[in-house]
């Protein structure tokens, strides 16, 4: 059987370094998912009110946010600010900064998509009931919505887990930094630890998203198909 | 509300965007007396829903009065409104129940939003559902049912709020003939049993026909006729009127 390179993972605390690289990943990105649930849902409720002004202005956010890579866009909150503004900002919470404005412009147009597939007339036939415009908000809308909503976001959730592999670009030690430095470090003793240390990446990655987007499935399957 | 009467006067509405301008109704009266099964009927684009939907306020006229048992609801504020509302049920061609909920919780929420105790509402739903012939689907949720069945479970829900009057947009319209039959005959037996006023509106003769005593004709957001059902029907005065008696036969 070939060398795999799997026991550089036992030697000393390197498993122990890629867990803490993994945990820095999931910090990052439960802020950001949390900031991003917060803020994209009155994003998404603007983003259906008359206001014609605030529309055009998240329209142009969301837009940004989809032309860009979040590369470039970490580069501009981190490199960028120091540069011209003389901010210093830490680098995770640059990346905090940048995650979160991509997912408040993603998580508020799901909102908006939730929102307006709403049918007017569900929003009728409870007022016609004699309900209040509170009653037909709590009890009509906002529970559908959710429905809707929840599957979707847990979707993007795991699409931003996987994407802040990204910060290391910059200097953030997240997992995929900390197994570099691994694989350099053990480069002469382990020469295919490369496999064995990706490897365990992948699975670390797979552990945390897989039950995320299980949990979306069961949801979907469950609130549709009673 | 003491009685269950319908008065309109003189009502108008205008819809407007960017461009156009589309007056829905124009100067519709209309007098529905108590315990009336009163019949609407018009091609499409011809205001009903528009003339019903100004009934409860779902929608404000631009002018004119809406009068339900003497009750001038223009002068009503918002909470007189809501409980007004809660006498006069509405249902629609696509049901609206919610998808979530099984039936018996369907039927249960209007009595939930108005405070009633458990035992109460799950009684008088259950009650509502054997009414409605739907007593063993109770539990069943409404995507395992059919256009029919659904259509009773939101009759039962509005029936909930013990309603002077009864309000049905094209009730009927998603179903087959079959259905239509018996869903009309529910609603004559609700008729004949709790003297609701109910006002039908629909596109098809034969539901006014089966149902109805009295039928008012809109045309282009105008009544052009309204008298009694067999009148109207052997002997139609305006041209809209005939016009759907036309396309009233070939249909059958
Ligand atoms: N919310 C609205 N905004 C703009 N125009 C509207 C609106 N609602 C109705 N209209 C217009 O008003 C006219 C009457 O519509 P209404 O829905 O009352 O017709 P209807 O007789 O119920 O037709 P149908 O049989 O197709 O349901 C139509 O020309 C319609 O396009
Ligand atoms: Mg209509």
């Amino acid at each position: 059987m070939p060398n795999l390179g799997i026991e550089v993972l036992f030697r000393g605390t390197n498993l122990l370094r890629l867990l803490g690289g993994l945990w820095v990943a999931v910090r990052i990105s439960l802020i950001s998912t949390a900031i991003s649930i917060f803020f994209g849902l009155m994003v998404g409720m603007l983003m259906v009110s008359k206001n014609k002004f605030l529309k055009l202005i998240f329209r142009l956010h969301l837009e940004i946010v989809r032309i860009m890579p979040q590369m470039v866009l970490l580069f501009i909150a981190y490199f960028g600010t120091t540069r011209v503004f003389g901010w210093n900002l830490p680098a995770e919470v640059s990346a905090v900064i940048v995650f979160s404005f991509w997912g408040i412009a993603e998580i508020g147009d799901l909102v908006r998509g939730a929102l307006i597939s709403i049918p007017v007339i569900q929003r009728e036939s409870a007022l016609a009931l004699g309900m209040t415009q509170y009653q037909v908000y709590l009890y009509i809308i906002l529970p559908q919505t959710i429905r809707r909503l929840v599957p979707l976001t847990i979707n993007f959730i795991t699409r931003l887990i996987k994407t802040t592999s990204l910060v290391m670009m910059i200097g953030i030690v997240e997992v995929l930094k900390v197994s570099q430095q691994i694989i350099e470090a053990n480069r002469r003793t382990s020469p295919n630890a490369a496999f064995g240390v990706f490897a365990a990446v992948f699975l670390l990655y797979f552990l945390i998203c897989w039950p995320i987007s299980s949990l979306a499935g069961y949801l979907e399957k469950r609130w549709f198909q009673p | 509300m003491e009685t269950t009467s319908i008065e309109i006067q003189h009502l108008y509405k205008t819809y407007s965007s960017q461009n156009s301008q589309v007056k829905a109704l124009r100067d519709v009266s209309l007098s529905i007396p108590e315990h009336e099964i009163f019949g609407v009927i018009g091609l499409s684009g011809a205001g009903k829903s528009t003339l019903v939907r100004c009934m409860n306020l779902l929608e404000r006229p631009d002018s004119g009065k809406v009068i339900l048992g003497g009750q001038d609801l223009l002068a009503l504020n918002k909470k007189q409104l809501r409980l007004c509302r809660q006498k006069i049920g509405m249902i629609f061609q696509h049901f609206n129940l919610l998808e979530q909920l099984n039936v018996l919780a369907n039927v249960c929420f209007p009595l939930e939003i108005r405070g009633i105790p458990a035992r109460r509402r799950k009684e008088k739903a259950m009650d509502l559902l054997q009414k409605v012939g739907l007593a063993d689907k109770a539990k069943a949720y409404p995507s395992q049912l059919s256009g029919g069945q659904k259509q009773r479970v939101a009759i039962a829900r509005v029936l909930a709020n013990d309603p002077g009057i009864l309000l049905c947009d094209e009730a009927t319209s998603a179903l087959d003939p079959e259905t239509t039959k018996t869903i009309l005959d529910l609603l004559k037996t609700i008729h004949n049993t709790m003297g609701i006023t109910i006002v039908i509106i629909t596109h098809e003769m034969a539901v006014v026909r089966d149902i109805c005593t009295k039928v008012a004709v809109l045309d282009d957001g105008a009544v052009q006729e309204c008298g009694n059902v067999a009148e109207v029907f052997h002997a139609p005065k305006s041209k809209a009127a005939r016009r759907l008696l036309l396309m009233g036969d070939k249909e059958e």
